[in-house]
């Protein structure tokens, strides 16, 4: 695994943050990354957080993997948030492999990899930490938090912790607190990572677990309709059947990519923390079941987005949430896009979705720009 | 803006909390938040005009009334207002009790069945009527429920739904109706719009 990690940019943060485990860190890194320039006011800035195996690469060649920041096709100039006129600033979570404190890093008092010693975080810790970032930047009040999947809990956590601190919000296919279904998806990943007699190898890394638990992710983002649109029943390069276990099929062949691909850029401990923090993610049991005050000092105007073809976070989850914001009294707007691209369609190039995101986006901006003129 | 937009904006107080249910592409929701500093929400079954509300900068919700409405709060609105939709629910009674549910106030209009010229059209053609805002065929409508503006009158009557304000609207013309031209004002307004509690 590519661990050139130094020069990317680290925010060491000195205040002390109590994680919900009880533990208090403090003196931690948090890598990020900006896109696009502040202006005067201070009040361009969008806080992207990033799902499951994202990072704080947003957008551009990431700098370590060499490939397509994971929301290219949303942030940049001239695109659905943009950075011409936009700041953009994305934060590796807590947990995360690509700079921020993880189980990756070594342990001070050990002088060895966390590994499994890291203490579990949670999506609360997790925006903690980026508040820090944000308070460290000068800005008081954000335009806008968004993201999608695990990055839409984060906007959810946050809106919910700092209800003055940003205008506007868009949670986009996610959920206020992961479902059984999810969970056990989770923990299919996790059991995968830990039955790989590597996984407890100092030398080694668990990679054949770290690929089976990407490759049955990887089926959980997509649709039926897609995968069968896509691939079919299509052979990889050849006439026939071969009558073998190896990968005939072409989603066999791209799944086994996918998981071989992702072993090359994610930290397997990585991946047990932070889908146990989803795992974790209960929006509805911090407000003692009733989701809908974890919204009641909030007045920022949000945009919930979810895809009709998404099993993973279904239109009813998303919906839960327009639901507990409405019982409050929120500002709220709600679209289910249109698309067969499963949950992975936040992703992806889905015109519908990136012209929704990039005017409700603009329209938040003019109105705090109008609001201020009077 | 259409005349019966702006009748019903006219009802509507500045600065005042407005739901309105099947808002369409907003035009209604962004003269009130634009002209008389309305806090607007909006409910809308298609997505293509949810997207282009989002777009405006008005915030709408995906959702069919008949399933959506149980979400929002007793008296949460000082007005929840329904344009000519009520003849298109499959429980126009049930939506109607939501919508008197969540607002102070509930303004509804509805296009009249007892014109005259929808009299004229069944008595004279034999067939249901076809007008300019009843364009569609029976097989084809999505008006499940068509009332007079006499029916609905009688319908708030039976149910002790106050009436505070009742118009009707003919050509472009807007008039009030009372009990005494009631009669004469199903006959001859194409739209009735009603200020109900």
């Amino acid at each position: 695994m590519n661990s050139d990690t130094k020069n990317i940019k680290k925010l060491i943060i000195d205040r002390s943050l109590e994680l919900d485990c009880g533990k208090i860190i403090k003196d931690f890194p948090l890598a990020y990354e900006t896109y696009g320039t502040l202006n005067k006011k201070k009040n361009n800035a969008i806080l992207a957080f990033h799902a499951l195996t994202g990072d704080q690469f947003v957008t551009n060649i990431n700098p370590i993997t060499k490939r397509e920041g994971w929301w290219t096709f949303a942030v940049g100039p001239g695109k659905a948030i943009d950075t011409n006129k936009y700041f953009v600033i994305c934060a590796n979570v807590l947990g995360g492999c690509m700079g921020s404190f993880g189980p990756k890093e070594i342990n001070p008092a050990t002088n060895k990899i966390f590994s499994t010693s890291f203490p579990v975080i949670t999506i609360k810790d997790i925006v903690k930490a980026q508040k820090f970032l944000i308070d460290h930047l000068g800005i008081k009040k954000l335009l806008s938090v968004v993201g999608g999947s695990m990055g839409g809990m984060q906007v959810l956590q946050f809106v919910s912790l700092y209800p003055e601190a940003s205008h506007s919000a868009v949670p986009i296919a996610c959920s206020a607190s992961h479902s059984a279904q999810n969970i056990a998806l989770n923990e299919l990943g996790r059991q995968a990572i830990m039955a790989d007699p590597n996984w407890k190898n100092e030398n080694s890394t668990p990679d054949k677990g770290l690929a089976v638990a990407r490759m049955a992710a990887h089926i959980t983002y997509l649709s039926k309709q897609g995968l069968q649109e896509k691939f079919g029943r299509k052979l990889q390069d050849k006439g026939s059947l071969k009558f073998s276990f190896d990968a005939d099929f072409q989603i066999e062949s791209y799944l086994r990519y996918q998981g071989a691909a992702f072993v090359d850029r994610f930290d397997a401990n990585s991946y047990l923390y932070i889908t146990r923090a989803m795992d974790y993610f209960d929006l509805e049991k911090q407000f003692n079941g009733n989701l809908s005050l974890a919204f009641k000092k909030t007045k920022s105007k949000f945009c919930v987005i979810s895809f009709s073809s998404d099993w993973l976070y279904p239109t009813s989850e998303n919906k839960e949430i327009v639901i507990a914001l409405n019982a409050c009294g929120a500002n709220v707007g709600f679209v289910e896009i249109n698309s067969d691209k499963g949950h992975d369609s936040f992703l992806l190039d889905v015109p519908d979705f990136l012209k929704t995101l990039n005017e409700f986006i603009n329209s938040t901006y003019n109105e705090i720009n109008n609001e201020k003129r009077i | 803006m259409k005349k019966e937009f702006k009748v019903i904006a006219k009802i509507i107080q500045n600065n005042k909390r407005v739901l309105d249910i099947g808002c369409g592409d907003g035009t209604l929701m962004e003269y009130l938040k634009k002209n008389q500093k309305n806090d607007v929400r909006g409910l809308e079954p298609k997505k293509d005009l949810v997207q282009k509300c989002i777009s405006k900068g008005l915030s709408v919700i995906e959702g069919d009334a008949e399933k959506e409405l149980i979400q929002f709060p007793k008296k949460s609105f000082d007005y929840v207002v329904l344009s000519q939709t009520l003849q298109a629910f499959l429980y126009p009674e049930e939506v109607l009790n939501q919508l008197l549910r969540i607002g102070k106030q509930t303004i509804v209009s509805i296009p009249n069945f007892g014109y005259w010229k929808v009299r004229l059209h069944l008595l004279l053609k034999g067939t249901m009527p076809v007008t300019k805002n009843l364009p569609n065929e029976w097989y084809n409508t999505p008006n499940l429920h068509m009332c007079t503006i006499q029916d609905f009158v009688n319908f708030c009557n039976k149910k002790n739904i106050k009436i505070d304000k009742s118009m009707c609207l003919t050509k472009e013309k807007i008039s009030e109706i009372t009990v005494g031209n009631m009669k004469y004002k199903n006959i001859f307004s194409e739209l009735g719009i009603f200020l109900i509690e």
